[in-house]
């Protein structure tokens, strides 16, 4: 199952100096609620992706802590302000800890 | 006879009474399940992240009016701020008052974000209004809520 699990970002990768890049990611994951039933009646365990990260060249742009509420599939999109080249790190972890990362270059004219 | 004959009566009676409250405790269990979180609970999730009174301001919330499927609704949220180090938000915790659980998300900022929006997707399993708070770097917070109706609730059963 988790094989499956893979982000998603787009990115703009040209930029000008200072402007706000719009990020959009989404996690193939099945952010299983914990809520749900299967059907022997027995609720199937939690299993969500409950954290996300997003760096810039090492420095910290913004992160997310996600409850049981966002979809399957979480779709995120935010901001980040581009002074230099760099690379965007974006990390996800899962309640198993289990996590994933994705790097993309974003160059500054 | 008679007498043994009416009190077998009077036994089922009582027990197809005593299986009916049953039923109803039973239901009133899972009504009382299904509608966990509260305004209240709400209120309660987000004053553990926002200490303070919220004023009404600066954060919106764009989500549809009516939303056919709870199970992904989109939403976006976000809060009007210049994000230079002197002033950014710091934090932005959203809610959903009708969920099994209040909570929905929360996101921290730094000023390297330029903009304080997010956009997710939320489920939503019944109508019912969304709550998100947002924290300044100075610590002042503020607050905003919206209500959407939810046609098919997505929480799963």
């Amino acid at each position: 199952m988790s094989e499956d699990i893979k982000p998603r970002v787009r990115v703009q990768t040209k930029a000008k100096k200072g402007e706000l890049v719009e990020v959009k990611t989404l996690v193939t994951h099945p952010m299983e609620s914990g809520q749900r039933k299967n059907a022997d009646g027995k609720l199937i365990p939690r299993l969500i992706v409950s954290a996300f990260d997003a760096t810039y060249n090492g420095k910290q742009v913004m992160s997310a802590k996600l409850e049981p509420a966002v979809s399957t599939n979480p779709y995120l999109s935010f901001f980040v302000r581009v002074d230099e080249s760099g690379t965007l790190k974006l990390t996800w972890t899962d309640d198993n800890k289990q996590s994933w990362t994705s790097e993309t270059k974003i160059e500054v004219a | 006879m008679t007498h043994s004959r009416s009190s077998t009566l009077g036994r089922r009676a009582a027990l197809a009474r005593a299986g009916g409250y049953g039923l109803a405790a039973i239901a009133g269990v899972l009504a009382a399940r299904d509608a966990a979180a509260t305004p209240d609970s709400a209120r309660d999730w987000l004053s553990v992240f926002a200490k303070g009174s919220p004023q009404s301001g600066k954060v919106s919330i764009k989500a549809p009016e009516i939303a056919e499927n709870g199970n992904a609704v989109p939403v976006t949220v976000s809060v009007e701020s210049e994000m230079t180090e002197k002033s950014y938000v710091k934090a932005l915790h959203v809610a959903a008052d009708g969920n099994p659980n209040p909570g929905v998300a929360s996101y921290s900022f730094t000023p390297l974000a330029g903009k304080a929006e997010v956009q997710l997707r939320v489920r939503l399993s019944q109508t019912q209004k969304l709550v998100a708070v947002a924290e300044m770097n100075d610590g002042a917070l503020f607050v905003v809520s919206r209500e959407v109706k939810v046609t098919i609730g997505g929480c799963g059963g």
